[in-house]
């Protein structure tokens, strides 16, 4: 549908923008900078904390250009003295309640209140503090997030992440007034009530209100301590968002300097979950054809299908809060963190005569949930917690800059074997769609000996930013073995972030769609959008890292999981075959009910 | 099934599934019990289909909507402007006197809370007070005295 | 200008003449257009206080399509000041549903709802049967019109519009941004038309009466009469019905007990006029807007405790999601004890002056927004009252 056009002047320069168009965008055309803090892309506008107000000529009070769309004719001054006035006393207001400790803060250098203080040279603080919950304990139930409220601004927007994008609602605004305030259910601790840690509140909170928790500190201690062997393993989508906290622009790959980092920064083993991914195509894969054959051949009424993937740990809690009756849908694989963390401190250790005791399994995720799924107490297959500590994107780049590497300027530099070798097919792990194209390009090759029918690999459909994708893959001329799939057209779905997470359950529980394998992902975009990852996070930050996914797969010699060597080499030495006895002990788990409310 | 539970379908039933109907749930659950307990509000969120967080949110924005523990009668002594002039910190004394609590608490046999409230709409008639949903305007503290010893009274028949 | 001398009215009230049925009946025999025609020109203004045209009003929703519409009688009257609504619809509750009907007849709207705030559940009992009876008589004249009654929950905010649509729609009450209006999107984000109880009567009364009767009353800028709720130092407080437009002296003179110092016209949101301003104050929307609320003070009362009794209202009614209402409320309410303690100079109040314009300008909502008014007033009339 056509748009009407409507013109404006922003500061006196004439504007034409699409009927609908906001203030705020009309006036980023032009490139006037309006400064922000309840405004979020990936947000509906809330309008509430009144930093982005503009003077519209005509009108009494000041408009918040995020919220008021153009009119024609519309004259709009960004910067006159009222606004310019209006907004320092808005800052100075929200410092008034804001418990401004900015050096031992973790988002000191990343706060958009502070930035907007700097900006407006905010030195005395003309009001009354007004912080209440200066002296209360931060919330530090969950192994993943950290709660202040006393630096809590009440933008929202963690609010607004939970339930638009995720359909959690752990977290609410509530009481009125002075006494309102950003809570959870009764003000239970994080760790209580149904958050499954997915860290997109932290992406979206401008203040150290909501961090991640920290273990910077056990980890340098870990590679201080000589009777310590400290492996590392790093997830796919970090490689492709850590330069922006370094230095780079959005979108640029970065996978050797951040080896030739992580070399520099002591660890004893460089090594890739991206190796563990191609292990888990080759484990849930065959899971796959096996439940269908139950299903098709063995026509077993109680094999679940469809099959969920289960590397997002997000997603694992979400589905134990929200449909536990979907549990046994779940792939029994564990998450390549988790698969990596069992083999480190097994076969790793065993083929390099490290005794696992000493050995400390640090993983860098983009991920916040991560830190609370490798403290689980399923996930201890290797006779200790599999995996020691986990850091985020954002925390890797500051362990970076502590130890004062110029990273922009590093020489790329190769992981560590037996565990660090990696096909195209594990790195687009790191994005939406990436699982199922893997599994597919995998899957199909089994069947059939053909590569999958995209061409140069490219399984497009599954690719892309839309929350639910759909596909049918028709299976022809397969092997003999696997006759029983001739002419079957597998269904599959891919959802990302748990909003639509929830949309694809409910459709299959009600009956609306009917698919043999479905990949969830907890976060907008998959992992290149987790929780852990740099911020800001913007739909066009995301694009850009899914770009660079899809471009690192183009790039490497090898694509297709199963020709990983080193797992092949893993099955001949230490496996055995896929979903064999050792696997089901070290790499495979089951997930119990959680209470929804 | 527990009385709050069964409370909760009947309002639910009533009122209907969607959002628009939480308002009236959340009145009804304290129209009898008083207060949203912990039970109710999981009650209501699983009807609804809304977060547990959100009904308490929204619950919590509002006076009337209790969700810690209240009497069977809560007086909710007006301390807006008019009824500050006229005399409403002597009414709240003799109420603290009577019930030997003070402003926010229950009183041990759980028979009375005593609040204070913005404007209650009876300026003219101040000092003024709501008992449950009863209004007392123009009072004085013996009349105060009197009221509510006429709902002890009924409290123990 | 033109100035009206006191002059009490009785049409609100009278229940004697005012055979609702058969002004329903004589309305609905005209067209929506020539309804909405005839409020346009009585000049017949909103009266919860922001004075909106009511004609206009009705005619922007008219002019919407869409087949689901609503009619909203505001009776969340939460106003410090103000209980006329509730005298309103504890005595002439048929004339508030014959308005709405009659809204709803001129906007093409079939539900009505009454949000009555839940400081007045005590009338919920008896209105409700009023409305079963009312919604039976339209039934039986096959008018398709149905009245509803909906409670609040003790929430100032949720007398602003777009809160109260929120509160109905099972949400927290918390204003929204605007445009668009509730005309476009109200409740249920349908066309809506909301009106204050009063201003509903009136409409009942226009129709019963003509424009002209209506017309005949008030000034050119402040048509009609009004209901007014006078309290505080006054040897007659109660309800009042005032043909608008009168010089607050004479008020004074009606109303005072012979020792006043101040009025506040408009509730806790409106304005302080001192003694030395009566004279130069008209009631009306050329002058001082009310939505009814007369509160007299004597030289007995300190006028730091009435701006603290207001600040702390605010402070605690705020819906809280702004940041210059959440936090501007709390700070002008800290500034003025820090003041009167003397750990803020004087000077200081010149900072929260200067905030207090912020937020009129600043804030999402009227509530915000209309902070300023007793803020000003008092501080700059009252300095030292303030101060010492």
């Amino acid at each position: 549908m056509s748009k009407y056009l409507v013109n404006l002047k922003v500061n006196n320069i004439p504007v034409t923008v699409e009927e609908g168009t906001t203030i705020l965008d009309a006036a980023r055309k032009l490139n006037f900078h309006i400064p922000t803090l309840c405004y979020h892309e990936d947000l509906t506008v809330a309008g509430n904390c009144r930093v982005c107000l503009v003077e519209v000529a005509g009108s009494r009070s000041l408009a918040a250009s995020c919220a008021t769309p153009v009119s024609e004719g519309m004259e709009v001054l960004t910067n006159s003295k009222n606004v310019r006035s209006a907004r320092k006393n808005v800052v100075e207001l929200l410092l008034s309640e804001h418990n401004a400790d900015c050096t031992k803060c973790f988002k000191n250098g990343h706060c958009e209140l502070q930035t907007l203080s700097s900006e407006y040279q905010i030195g005395q603080h003309l009001f009354i503090d007004l912080v209440k919950t200066k002296d209360k304990i931060v919330d530090i139930s969950s192994p993943s997030i950290a709660k202040d409220d006393s630096k809590c601004i009440r933008c929202q927007r963690c609010v607004r992440t939970c339930s638009e994008l995720q359909a959690v609602g752990a977290l609410a605004v509530i009481n009125k007034g002075d006494h309102q305030r950003i809570s959870t259910f009764l003000n239970k601790p994080l760790s209580e009530v149904v958050c499954t840690n997915c860290g997109q509140c932290i992406n979206r909170c401008p203040t150290g209100a909501l961090t991640e928790r920290s273990y910077i500190e056990e980890v340098w201690d870990a590679i201080n301590d000589p009777s310590k062997h400290v492996v590392v393993e790093t997830a796919p989508a970090v490689r492709v968002a850590l330069g922006e906290d370094l230095g780079f622009e959005a979108g640029e790959r970065v996978t050797g300097k951040m080896v030739a980092a992580l070399r520099h920064l002591g660890f004893d083993s460089i090594l890739d979950t991206d190796f563990t991914a191609d292990l888990t195509i080759l484990e849930e894969g065959t899971e796959l054809l096996t439940r269908l054959k139950k299903a098709l051949v063995d026509k077993d009424e109680k094999v679940s299908l469809p099959m969920f993937t289960s590397c997002s740990p997000g997603w694992i809690k979400f589905i134990e809060h929200m449909f536990p009756e979907y549990l046994p849908n779940l792939s029994t694989c564990k998450s390549p963190q988790q698969m990596f963390g069992a083999l480190a401190k097994t076969y790793y250790a065993q083929k390099k005569n490290i005794n696992p005791k000493n050995m400390v399994c640090v993983s860098i995720m983009p991920c916040t949930a991560k830190k609370f799924e490798a403290g689980r107490p399923e996930l201890r297959d290797s006779g200790y917690q599999d995996v020691d500590y986990v850091l985020t994107t954002r925390e890797l780049a500051m362990m970076i800059k502590q130890a004062g590497i110029d990273f922009m300027k590093l020489e790329d530099m190769e992981y560590d074997s037996i565990m660090g070798e990696s096909t195209g097919a594990a790195v687009i792990f790191g994005a939406s769609g990436g699982v199922m194209e893997a599994a597919l390009r995998t899957a199909y090759e089994i069947i059939s000996g053909r590569d999958v029918p995209f061409t140069n690999l490219n399984i497009v459909p599954v690719r892309g930013m839309e929350g639910v994708k759909e596909a049918k893959v028709m299976l022809k001329d397969v092997k003999p073995e696997w006759g029983f799939l001739e002419g079957v057209e597998v269904s599959i779905a891919i959802a990302h972030g748990l909003a639509n997470a929830k949309k694809v359950v409910e459709s299959i529980k009600n009956g609306t769609a009917n698919y043999h394998f479905v990949e969830i992902m907890g976060c907008p975009g998959g992992c290149i959008g987790g929780g852990g990852q740099p911020i800001p996070t913007s739909p066009e930050i995301r694009q850009k890292r899914a770009d660079a996914i899809y471009a690192e797969d183009e790039g490497l010699p090898l694509r297709k999981s199963h020709e990983n060597p080193e797992v092949q080499y893993l099955y001949k030495e230490f496996l055995g075959e896929p979903l064999g006895h050792r696997s089901h002990d070290l790499l495979h788990t089951h997930y119990k009910p959680r209470k929804r409310y | 099934m527990s009385s709050t539970e069964t409370l909760v379908k009947d309002l639910v039933s009533k009122y209907g599934k969607s959002r628009n109907s939480l308002m009236p749930v959340l009145q009804g659950i304290v129209q009898e019990e008083r207060y949203l307990s912990e039970e109710a509000m999981i009650f209501i969120a699983k009807e609804l289909d809304l977060s547990a967080a959100d009904v308490y949110g929204t619950a919590s924005f509002y006076t009337f909507l209790d969700t810690v523990p209240r009497g069977k009668n809560i007086i909710r002594v007006c301390k807006t402007i008019s009824c500050h002039m006229t005399g409403k910190d002597l009414i709240i004394e003799t109420l603290e006197d009577i019930l030997k609590v003070k402003v926010g608490q229950t009183t041990h046999d759980k028979n009375f809370t005593l609040l204070t409230a913005n404007c209650l709409g009876w300026c003219h008639k101040g000092p003024v007070m709501l008992i449950n949903d009863e209004v007392y305007p123009e009072l004085t503290p013996s009349r105060t005295t009197e009221i509510v010893e006429e709902y002890m009274k009924n409290a123990t028949h | 200008m033109e100035t009206k001398v006191i002059k009490k009215v009785d049409t609100i009230f009278d229940v004697v003449e005012c055979n609702y049925i058969q002004v329903l009946e004589k309305t609905l025999a005209k067209t929506a257009d020539e309804i909405i025609l005839d409020i346009i020109d009585s000049g017949l203004k909103g009266r919860g206080g922001a004075g909106f045209p009511t004609g206009l009003k009705w005619k922007f929703t008219k002019n919407e399509e869409n087949a689901v519409k609503y009619v909203i009688c505001n009776a969340d009257e939460g106003e410090p000041g103000t209980f006329k609504d509730r005298e309103i619809l504890d005595r002439v509750p048929e004339k508030v549903f014959t308005g709405m009907a009659i809204c709803g007849y001129a906007i093409g709207a079939k539900e009505g709802y009454i949000y009555l705030r839940g400081e007045y559940n005590f009338l919920k009992q008896d209105l409700q049967m009023k409305i079963d009876l009312f919604n039976s008589q339209l039934a039986d004249r096959d008018f398709d019109f149905k009245v509803f009654l909906r409670s609040g929950s003790g929430a100032y905010i949720c007398g602003e519009e777009s809160a109260l649509f929120d509160s109905m729609e099972g949400l927290r009450g918390e204003p929204r941004n605007k445009p668009p209006y509730p005309t476009v999107a109200g409740y249920n984000l349908k066309p809506t038309a909301i009106n204050n109880v009063e201003t509903l009567v009136y409409v009942t009364m226009i129709c019963r009466m003509g424009p002209e009767s209506f017309k005949a009353l008030g000034t050119k800028d402040s048509r009609g009469s009004k209901v007014f709720s006078v309290s505080g130092d006054t040897p007659t407080p109660g309800i009042y019905e005032l043909e608008l437009g009168m010089p607050l002296n004479q008020f004074v003179d009606e109303f005072g007990d012979g020792d006043t110092k101040a009025v506040q016209v408009g509730g806790a949101s409106g304005h302080c006029v001192p003694r030395k301003k009566y004279n130069d104050t008209i009631i009306g929307f050329e002058g001082i807007p009310t939505g009814g609320s007369m509160m007299i003070f004597n030289s007995t009362r300190s006028m730091y405790n009435v701006l603290h009794d207001y600040l702390e209202f605010f402070t605690e009614e705020s819906c809280g999601q702004c940041t210059p209402c959440r936090v501007g409320c709390q700070q002008l309410l800290k500034g003025i004890e820090a003041v009167k303690k003397g750990d803020k100079k004087p000077s200081y109040l010149e900072d929260l002056k200067k905030l207090a314009a912020t937020m009129k300008i600043a804030s999402k909502c009227g509530l915000g927004q209309s902070v300023s008014n007793p803020f000003n007033s008092i501080v700059d009339n009252f300095r030292e009252e303030i101060i010492y």
